[in-house]
């Protein structure tokens, strides 16, 4: 006797209340033909919100793992050899050439800024990945795509979209040749 | 062998909505995480990935749980 009172109070407390609270029979007829157990709709689609987010987070977990495996990888290749990439008079001041460094990278700039100055930066913009031109004449490299700018001598964003500074190619400058001796990613 | 605890459909919705705002919280705190650590890794950093990696993981951990529970309330 006791169980069967138990169990109607636990049906009862599970029973759905119609928006306007009143009893089923005096509902409209649609609402009695299709009765929608909103509460329990309402409870079914937060599950399933909890399950996409799980979902979700284990996409990122999987991101970041795969971010350390690169880690890894790029620490264990350890120091590039140095390469010769430019004869030293090959550029006149204010020239510019591409070259890859490591072989098979993306595109790299040399740009020689005084008789036995030079730089060279990655040549990919770090907003969108358009290629950087040099605008020597006014100490910067410039983007066209979206009209960023980076300081020629340091390779770091003066304006624009931009945020962090082109990769910079480590260079060494004996009496005839110009040598790229490592890559410098920066922030 | 324990019983499952029974809840009313009200209680259930009480932790089923505390359970959503967890597992949201932590997901925030994972893309935050990816964010930090992409930036990082681009930067040349190599030290923060693998920490990140860890916190990731223990982060799924803890959804992982309460989605168990979760399917143990059904």
């Amino acid at each position: 006797m006791i169980e069967r009172g138990t169990q109607s109070q636990r049906l009862s407390e599970n029973q759905s209340v119609p928006p306007d609270a009143r009893a089923l029979a005096l509902q409209p007829r649609w609402r009695r033909d299709f009765p929608i157990d909103w509460e329990q709709d309402e409870y079914v689609s937060r599950r399933e919100l909890v399950k996409f987010m799980v979902f979700t987070s284990a996409a990122f977990a999987v991101g970041q793992g795969w971010l350390a495996l690169k880690s890894l990888l790029r620490r264990q290749q350890g120091a590039l050899p140095a390469l010769p990439i430019a004869a030293v008079d090959e550029l006149p001041i204010g020239g510019a050439k591409t070259f890859h460094y490591p072989e098979g990278s993306t595109p790299r700039l040399l740009i020689r800024t005084g008789p036995r100055a030079f730089v060279a930066y990655d040549q990919q913009c770090t907003h969108l990945l358009c290629p950087v031109v040099p605008a020597v004449e006014k100490g910067c490299l410039h983007c066209p795509c979206h009209n960023g700018w980076f300081d020629l001598q340091t390779g770091r964003p003066v304006a624009g979209p931009p945020q962090r500074a082109l990769p910079k190619i480590l260079l060494d400058v004996d009496q005839t040749t110009v040598y790229a001796t490592g890559v410098e990613e920066r922030t | 062998m324990s019983e499952r605890p029974r809840f009313i459909r009200a209680q259930r919705m009480t932790i089923m909505n505390a359970m959503l705002a967890l597992v949201i919280l932590i997901v925030v705190l994972q893309l935050w995480l990816l964010t930090a650590t992409t930036n990082a890794y681009l930067g040349g950093d190599m030290g923060v990935a693998l920490p990140a990696a860890i916190a990731s993981c223990v982060c799924l951990g803890l959804n992982l749980g309460l989605l168990r529970y979760l399917f143990r309330l059904d």
